[in-house]
């Protein structure tokens, strides 16, 4: 514990949940993350925002290890160590999730049966033992109420046929599930009304815990005034470039990204 | 094209003439029975085995899988292990070995009311079942059947009788033997009946089954059936299964393939009242060198008839996949609703799936689609398990397992799809200590 | 349901002799002896003044076609053809091959004028409404031979040539004998070695490495002289880099007998090439009771040959009697593209089986099949097709969408696909429906006050849309009003 301590804890003393260095990430040979720097500490909420297609869900793909990208250059380090060679099941078992934009249907596989699968899978990773299914159940019908989860959408195939807002809804009750380390939060708020919204950012405070930071990315301000961040980072064309506190959020949806955008490009 | 009688020139074949010039005196059968018998191999002898260029054989040419025919079965075959198929599936048995139906290893208990009789019986009796569905097929394999058939058994449910447990229709290959065995199924008006038919064999056999159903199922009944082909590694599996459903009736049938080393399974069903519903199904599995062919017709003969099939099929190592579906709706059939989906998984590189779905479509008023999809594992899907914290065999597993869960819940009896989703899992579960 | 009732009566009453390109041109013409002979062969070969490797390919060809047998798989029914009762070659007297304009005989040009195909180049350019600076080149074939080729002269100076076939083998021996039957091999199928050997005329394009063709190049294809077969051959060539559109017609008088059509295409595209080919297919269909007719028995193949090249077929097919025909594309070129797009219409006794085949060999291949066949009074429509990934075609995907309309209930539609992955890597989709105009949709047609006529012209147009986008825009007007006569009595 001493040696990964040493590693994390940045220069003010804070741990460091999450520390991202001079991160380079392509497909093919178009870069689309161009030197991304960030570091989350333990037990804060980060936001990330910028104008669509800046790099905010390829980052996210990254931190989470989907295939298909090329990193080039940089570092990801997550609770004191490197991750960049870690597969994406065994960073999901570290504690890394991922609230997916657009949420996967998965024909065929019951929501209930997947998240068993998942919190055994993960419970199995980190040497625990399985749950029993009254524990299980219990588990799930406690999160999914407060999520107005039903329990026929839980019998339902994954995300087949769910509404958008239910789909996001039930990535937050995976995340409530999986008590993830750190929580990334990919464009939640998309496509949610205003109840929607509540009903989700509620779930997502709930979770909010010393030990537990979050990566909130939004393109919107309106996410922010639910989910209050520490810190708010601007990404524009693959990089970080600019942070400040939760009032630089304001001042983006007063004057919108075009400063970014043209900086950026130049 | 080929007018003039054709020579037989292929060593099966020539196996297949003399085995029936030697065994003709012998079969089952009275005189017409007998006639029958010739005018069928006569029949088969003029197509000869199905090739690449018949046009419903395409894939699946038997001129050059058909090496060689093996020898009839003994007499009285030796005992045989009672294969350990689908645990915990309560059902009655009827088994039959080698192509003959085995009362003292059957068990009839809970087929109350239901009439068992031996197709040996019923051909020496004369049996106007026999061959009212075959005879309408023009298929040399069926022909074939017709004119060697040495048994296998009659079922007849009176109308109005509902069957409750499951019959299962056991075939059990002892050993590399040439089988041809008929069954008959009739089901009475308002009946119902849950069928399941099993084909099993011992592995290094070389055995070659050629199996005939005919099954007439009346107005109003419900008929589910399911079978399944885990025959032995080295077997030909060829199996036809004739339907003629009534009006208002529902058919569901479900084929899952996943034994023997060359397979081939047909279904034609036939609509024979309005407003009858079929739901056919299928799933595949199959790996190594094995090859593993569907073909299903769906005659849609009278108007208002709904039909929906889904078949799935997962290739592993260097395995062939193969699902032909036909949809025909004949002049006059207005109203008919019918869709076709088949998907295939390529679980390997080296594998590979042909699809041949059609339509032959002539009535104005109907809705009649079909897909088809051939792909490999979605990257997507298996990323967002992975994100979540399965492992990847595992992530894989639950998706090829969906996959073809839509198929066999299809089938819509809980029990029997319960026992089929298990030979699925155990062939995943197979399949993976393999690689 | 009065109103599709209406539809329907309208169908059955249908009258196929709405066919407006009927007319007969009253010409002297030169014609080969009947029937086909290694003689004939060689008097087509020598009206033609071909070079003696052109006859040896002809002749083995024939050689070749006496072994073969007709095919039968298609779903089309005719009595057999007896090709010793054909005449294998046919030309306008007046005409030796194309010359200049001034010199073409003027019933030639008032037959073209007739049919709306302008060879006049100044014409041209008033012609065509709404694009005038849009021109067309066009080879206009008249039974065997070429009569003239527009714009030559212009094109030349872009690099590109286009001309007579015949032309081509005496003028650019080395390109024909390089390209000529290098997708469509002589020994390909009955239909296509019969071509080989008795091949009349055809045109001839080929686009240097680099070059982007200025300007539309169509072949405009007659047929007029009475059992006569008209076997054209098409070559086009696009060097890397280069781009062409290309554009066919055909029509041919109302005749009592059927008439033979067995043309062959080969187009062949390198590295970073694109070809474009669409064709507006009008031969006669026949009449109202099924009498006469064109057979059209064609081969139309496509080669990718070179890395991110792409190849486009788009056909509307409203004519002939029987229609045998499946533009296809040969995948090689890694990354290269293939694309289908086809509307068949077919009335009266029409049979049509067309389809098309995208055989992906290349890493990364594309292919996109769009059919939408629309069956009407008593004819069959079958869409027939084959989507294939061999072994080293990772990364192969296609997406094939059929779609079949059927108008009355004495008319066939069939979807009869082929899908055949031999790799885990290759993604394939495949959907196709088969239904009627529905009922509300016509009932909300005429709600807002269509008549069943215009409604059913609405929603059948509808139907064809992503079609006929494909286009360019002077045969998409046409194709719209063709596939308006060809269901005459159902359509406005
Ligand atoms: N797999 C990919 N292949 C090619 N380009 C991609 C891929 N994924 C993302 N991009 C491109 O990278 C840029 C950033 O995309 P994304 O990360 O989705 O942005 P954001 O989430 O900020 O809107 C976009 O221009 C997008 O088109
Ligand atoms: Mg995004």
């Amino acid at each position: 514990m001493t040696a990964v301590r040493s590693v994390a804890a940045g220069m003010n003393g804070q741990i460091k949940m999450l520390s991202i260095k001079n991160l380079h990430a392509s497909v093919g040979d178009r870069e689309i993350l161009r030197g991304v720097n960030l570091e989350v500490p333990t037990g804060q909420v980060h936001a990330i925002m910028g104008p669509n297609g800046s790099g905010k869900s390829t980052l996210s793909y990254v931190l989470a290890g989907r295939d298909g990208y090329d990193i080039t250059d940089g570092s990801i380090v997550f609770g004191g160590e490197e991750i960049v060679e870690t597969p994406a099941e065994e960073r999901a078992a570290k504690g890394i999730f991922l609230a997916f934009q657009y949420p996967l249907e998965i024909p065929g596989v019951a929501t209930m049966t997947f998240l068993k699968a998942a919190m055994n899978a993960q419970r199995k990773a980190r040497g625990e033992a399985e749950l029993t299914t009254p524990d299980f159940m219990r588990r799930v019908k406690v999160a999914a109420e407060k999520l107005n989860v039903t329990q026929e959408m839980l019998r339902r195939p994954l995300n087949v046929g769910f509404s958008g807002g239910e789909k996001k809804r039930n990535e937050i009750l995976q995340m409530a599930l999986l008590e993830p380390k750190l929580a990334i939060l990919d464009e939640t708020d998309s496509g949610l009304d205003i109840d929607a919204l509540k009903t989700v950012s509620d779930g997502v405070n709930a979770l909010r815990a010393p030990n537990r930071s979050m990566l909130v990315i939004t393109h919107y301000q309106r996410l922010l005034d639910h989910i209050v961040p520490d810190v708010v980072h601007v990404m524009a064309a693959g990089r970080i470039v600019r942070s400040g506190g939760p009032e630089l959020a304001l001042e983006l949806e007063a004057n919108g990204y075009a400063d970014y955008v043209g900086a950026a490009a130049a | 094209m080929n007018a003039e009688p054709r020579i037989l020139n292929t060593p099966a074949e020539v196996t297949l003439a003399e085995a029936f010039s030697a065994s003709r005196g012998h079969l089952p059968g009275d005189a017409a029975v007998a006639a029958a018998r010739a005018v069928a191999f006569d029949a088969f002898q003029k197509k000869g085995l199905p090739h690449r260029r018949t046009e419903a054989w395409r894939y699946t040419d038997l001129r050059v899988l058909l090496r060689s025919v093996p020898p009839a079965p003994p007499a009285a075959p030796a005992s045989i292990a009672s294969a350990a198929l689908l645990p915990g599936l309560d059902r009655a048995r009827l088994v039959i070995v080698d192509g003959a139906y085995r009362p003292e290893l059957s068990d009839l208990s809970g087929l109350d009311g239901v009439e068992v009789t031996s197709l040996a019986t019923l051909l020496d009796q004369g049996d106007e079942r026999v061959g009212a569905l075959a005879g309408r097929l023009d298929d040399a394999m069926v022909a074939l059947n017709t004119a060697m058939m040495t048994g296998g058994v009659a079922i007849r449910v009176p109308a109005g009788l509902d069957v409750t447990r499951a019959v299962e229709i056991a075939h059990v290959t002892s050993g590399a033997y040439s089988v041809f065995a008929r069954n008959l199924i009739s089901v009475g008006a308002g009946a119902s009946l849950r069928v399941v038919e099993s084909f099993t064999g011992p592995d290094a056999a070389a055995s070659v089954a050629n199996i005939v159903t005919e099954a007439v199922i009346g107005d109003r009944a419900k008929v589910t059936w399911a079978k399944l082909q885990a025959e032995g590694n080295a077997a030909v599996h060829l199996s036809t299964t004739a339907v003629s459903i009534g009006g208002e009736s529902q058919f569901d049938h479900l084929t899952l393939m996943t034994g023997a080393s060359i397979s081939r399974s047909q279904s034609f069903v036939t609509y024979g009242g309005e407003f009858a519903r079929a739901g056919l199904f299928g799933a595949t599995m199959i790996g190594g060198k094995q090859h593993a062919d569907i073909m299903l017709g769906v005659d849609h003969a009278v108007p208002n008839g709904a039909s929906r099939e889904l078949f799935k099929a997962v290739m592993d190592g260097k395995a062939d996949g193969i699902f032909q579906g036909r949809i025909v709706v004949r002049p006059g059939a207005q109203k008919v609703d019918g869709k076709m989906m088949t998907q295939g998984l390529l679980l390997s590189e080296d594998a590979s799936f042909s699809v041949k779905p059609e339509l032959e479509i002539f009535a104005d008023d109907v809705q009649c689609a079909h897909g088809a999809t051939s792909g490999e594992i979605d990257e997507d899907m298996l990323f967002y398990l992975l994100s979540r914290g399965l492992p990847r065999a595992e992530a894989e597993t639950l998706l090829v397992t969906a996959f073809l869960a839509e198929a066999i819940e299809g089938l819509g009896d809980e029990a029997i799809g319960e026992a089929f989703e298990q030979v699925a899992r155990d062939w995943l579960a197979d399949r993976k200590t393999l690689s | 349901m009065p109103a599709v009732q209406e539809t329907v009566d309208q169908v059955r009453r249908i009258d196929v002799d709405q066919y407006k390109y009927g007319f007969v041109t009253d010409i002297e013409s030169d014609r080969a002896p009947k029937g086909l002979s290694e003689d004939i062969v060689r008097y087509i070969s020598a009206k033609k003044n071909e070079p003696e490797w052109m006859l040896e390919w002809r002749l083995e060809a024939y050689r070749r076609w006496l072994t073969m047998t007709e095919p039968t798989w298609a779903r089309v029914h005719y009595p057999k053809i007896d090709f010793d009762d054909l005449y294998y070659y046919s030309a306008p007297k007046s005409t030796k091959g194309p010359k200049s304009l001034d010199e073409v005989d003027p019933e030639l040009l008032a037959t073209y004028e007739k049919l709306g195909i302008p060879l006049r180049e100044r014409e041209i350019l008033a012609g065509v409404e709404g694009a005038s600076d849009r021109r067309v080149a066009v080879d206009a074939v008249f039974d065997s031979v070429s009569v003239v080729t527009t714009f030559k002269e212009e094109l030349k100076k872009a690099g590109v040539i286009f001309c007579a076939i015949s032309e081509a083998i005496r003028e650019y021996p080395d390109l024909v004998r390089k390209y000529l039957g290098s997708v469509v091999p002589t020994s390909d199928n009955f239909y296509a070695t019969l071509n080989s050997a008795v091949f009349s005329d055809g045109s001839f394009v080929y686009v240097p490495e680099g070059v982007r063709c200025p300007m539309e190049l169509s072949t405009y294809f007659r047929i007029n002289e009475r059992n006569t077969g008209q076997f054209e051959r098409t070559l086009i060539i696009a060097e890397k880099g280069a781009y062409v559109s290309y554009l066919e017609g055909c029509t041919a008088p109302m005749r009592d007998e059927n008439q033979l059509h067995a043309a062959v295409v080969e187009l062949v595209a390198l590295d970073d090439a694109e070809i474009k080919y669409s064709t507006v297919q009008n031969w006669y269909p026949g009449d109202k009771d099924g009498k006469g007719g064109i057979y059209n028995f064609v081969t139309k193949r496509g080669d990718c040959r070179g890395a991110r090249s792409k190849i486009s077929w788009t056909q509307v097919e409203t004519g002939s009697a029987i229609t045998w025909k499946y533009p296809s594309c040969i995948l090689r070129g890694d990354e290269s593209q293939g694309e289908f797009y086809s509307i068949a219409v077919s009335n009266g006794y029409q049979q049509v089986d067309s389809g098309t085949k995208m055989i992906h060999l290349g890493k990364n291949t594309r292919s996109r099949i769009i059919s939408k066949g629309i069956a009407a009074g008593r004819s069959d429509n079958t869409y027939r097709g084959l989507v294939s990934a061999h072994r080293k075609a990772s990364g192969a995907r296609n997406f094939t969408n059929c779609d079949s309309l059927l108008i009355g209930d004495q008319c066939g539609a069939h979807t009869v696909p082929y899908i055949e992955s031999k790799n885990a890597s290759a993604v394939f989709e495949h959907e196709a429906t088969t239904s009627k105009i529905a009922d509300d949709q016509l009932f909300y047609c005429l709600q807002r006050g269509l008549t069943s006529e215009e409604a059913v012209a609405l929603i059948v147009n509808g139907f064809v849309k992503d079609v006929i986008q494909q286009l360019p825009m002077e045969f998409a007007v046409e194709a719209q009003k063709l596939i308006s006569i060809s269901l005459e009595g159902s359509v406005g």
